[in-house]
């Protein structure tokens, strides 16, 4: 059936599809670029990554690498052990959690501020310029900048004594809870600005009419917000969320600058502060089983990802 | 009248709101802005002055803090070159090669292109620190630690780029002026390089800026490749040494300056574009 249709095309048309086909080939030709870097820069590490997962790759008391040997599951039990893994894993979903929840309520309601119109807010792209600043801002700089001012001969107690709100010094970094509050309020910081824009585009995307028919039947600005932008915004709010997870498990520059070593106690050490330490000790199976158990766990938030935001539009390619 | 008096009510209301968020959002300004205030005013005091009362107005000690900066393992001018050098290739390939791959999705068709579209879609959010040593042995084998070039080649596969700008291509970049330059004979890369690339300016522009910040602010990655030569090493590199020293022993004022000189050329080039980076910033996650 195909065949014979092929060959029922006439001849011109059929020539034309040969040049089609004859420039369709640049399709793969410009794409080398792209696979061939990602085949060498990630695909291949990744695969290596894993393989170093089951092996004793490390460093010896020489200074110099170990033929790696298949140990089987022996680093996965490492990373397991005494919950180790959970104790970082806890220590950067805390800090995480501290910083979105204030970062999500704050973005929801400056969002709908911003795109109120009857409100007629002035002065927005001001406001907007100022909050999202702190998100271009260097995390290692910033990080430092914090450690600099909440010293404890730093300005941040300098001002609270010259107010007369303390008596003495107080040494932010010496408790847990303070320190993991600067960070997650570093985190606050960076991220409210980001993610007010992007809440602002999706409430921009909903429909007018809605809002002008709720108007209509009586309904208040809270519930308005309540039955009409939350439920709309759902699928922008989940894609908020997951990446900012995403962003969360790869918590690094901040606590490590700020802390240098998740001090006190380990409170502020996280997942990557700890997969830090193994490239830099050169232990690369233990290392190793790290990453991959990291990989998989974003490569499933991802896979969420993708398919609430790419799938369901079902745009795909064309 | 109760509908006048219920107009009242509803306009009092949108003024109290008015004026709530306007309250919120000045403070929230001061929250974002009065760190760099104090970086500003305390990287022009003395170390005796930095550690002691608080100081809220700037001082005379900048000239002092900038030659306690120059020279030394954490050099600023050389951390600032060595930035300016990964990051702007960096920038450079990202945008090239990102605007190559989209127009190779966006203006051919062929077998396998929706698979190629959905697989960058997929790997999009691969955290480059789960890599990480299987890079580094890479690079190991390769000879190419303590080198720029692992810090600005793999950003030729950028799949955020890739969307962004494979989402700007479809309102900007007609097929029916590509037919025609096939029709006057131009070559397929000649008509991507002469003709693609300066309608998609606007879109390249905004990304050029995104991924020479992003590469600016790099720290994990940089941390591990540049270890050894002190005249390689890039900013990040540069803070993070710095707080590992003994601070006792240490210029603090001279601290701030150094942090205050990292961010200021973003902040600059942010301040100079604001518009459009603001304005970038949904597009590439927002529009399905």
């Amino acid at each position: 059936m195909a065949q014979k249709n092929t060959s029922a095309i006439p001849k011109a048309t059929k020539h034309a599809n040969a040049r089609v086909v004859r420039y369709n080939k640049w399709g793969y030709i410009f794409l080398i670029p792209f696979f061939a870097t990602f085949l060498v820069f990630t695909l291949y590490p990744l695969v290596s990554t894993v393989y170093y997962s089951f092996t004793d790759y490390k460093k010896t008391i020489f200074g110099t690498m170990n033929d790696p040997k298949v140990v089987g599951l022996e680093n996965y039990k490492y990373i397991f052990q005494d919950g180790r893994i959970w104790k970082y894993a806890g220590n950067t979903m805390i800090m995480w959690v501290m910083g979105f929840i204030p970062q999500i309520l704050v973005s929801l309601l400056l969002a709908q501020w911003f795109s109120d119109t009857r409100l007629g807010l002035k002065g927005s792209t001001f406001f907007k310029t100022v909050i999202y600043m702190p998100n271009l801002i260097m995390a290692a700089a910033f990080a430092m900048l914090f450690f600099a001012l909440f010293s404890t001969k730093g300005p941040i107690n300098a001002m609270l004594m010259k107010f007369g709100w303390i008596e003495k010094e107080i040494e932010f970094l010496q408790y847990k809870w303070a320190t993991r509050s600067l960070v997650a309020a570093m985190n606050f910081l960076m991220w409210f600005g980001n993610t007010t824009i992007l809440l602002m585009a999706g409430i921009m995307g909903i429909d007018g009419s809605l809002y002008e028919a709720a108007e209509v039947d009586g309904a208040n600005s809270w519930q308005r917000f309540t039955k009409i932008t939350l439920p709309l915004l759902k699928p922008i709010l989940v894609y908020v969320m997951i990446t900012s997870l995403i962003g969360g498990i790869q918590m690094f520059d901040v606590p490590k600058i700020l802390t240098k070593d998740g001090h006190p106690a380990d409170s502020a050490t996280t997942l990557i502060m700890w997969l830090n330490n193994f490239v830099e000790s050169k232990h690369y199976g233990r290392g190793g089983a790290l990453s991959v158990v990291l990989f998989v766990f974003t490569g499933v938030l991802s896979l969420v990802v993708y398919f609430v935001m790419y799938r369901k539009k079902g745009k795909g390619a064309s | 009248m109760s509908s006048q008096d219920h107009e009242i009510k509803k306009s009092a209301s949108v003024k109290a709101r008015r004026i709530i968020a306007y309250v919120v959002l000045t403070l929230l300004s001061i929250l974002c802005l009065f760190w760099f205030y104090l970086l500003i005013v305390y990287a022009t005091h003395s170390h005796g002055e930095v550690t002691g009362d608080f100081l809220a107005l700037p001082g005379k000690y900048l000239g002092d803090n900038w030659k306690a900066i120059n020279g030394g393992s954490e050099d600023i001018l050389r951390g600032l070159r060595n930035s300016f050098i990964v990051s702007g290739a960096n920038a450079l390939v990202c945008v090239y090669f990102s605007t190559m791959t989209a127009y190779a999705i966006h203006v051919y068709d062929f077998k396998g292109k929706k698979f190629a579209f959905t697989f960058i879609l997929m790997i999009m959010m691969i955290p480059t620190q789960v890599t990480i040593l299987g890079f580094l042995g890479l690079i190991g084998k390769m000879g190419l630690t303590e080198n720029f070039l692992p810090l600005i080649l793999p950003a030729i596969a950028s799949p955020v780029t890739f969307y962004y700008l494979k989402q700007y291509m479809e309102s900007a970049l007609p097929l029916a002026l590509i037919e025609a330059a096939r029709i006057d004979g131009s070559g397929e890369l000649r008509t991507f390089n002469t003709i693609a690339l300066p309608l998609m300016k606007p879109a390249i522009a905004v990304q050029a800026i995104f991924s020479f910040v992003g590469a600016w602010n790099n720290y994990f990655v940089p941390s591990h490749v540049l270890i050894k030569k002190d005249q390689l090493k890039t900013i990040p590199i540069l803070i993070a040494q710095l707080r590992s020293k003994d601070f006792k022993s240490f210029n603090m004022a001279s601290i701030y300056l150094f942090i205050a000189l990292s961010i200021f050329p973003v902040i600059i080039v942010y301040l100079a574009l604001s518009k459009n980076i603001v304005g970038g910033t949904a597009l590439g996650a927002v529009k399905g």
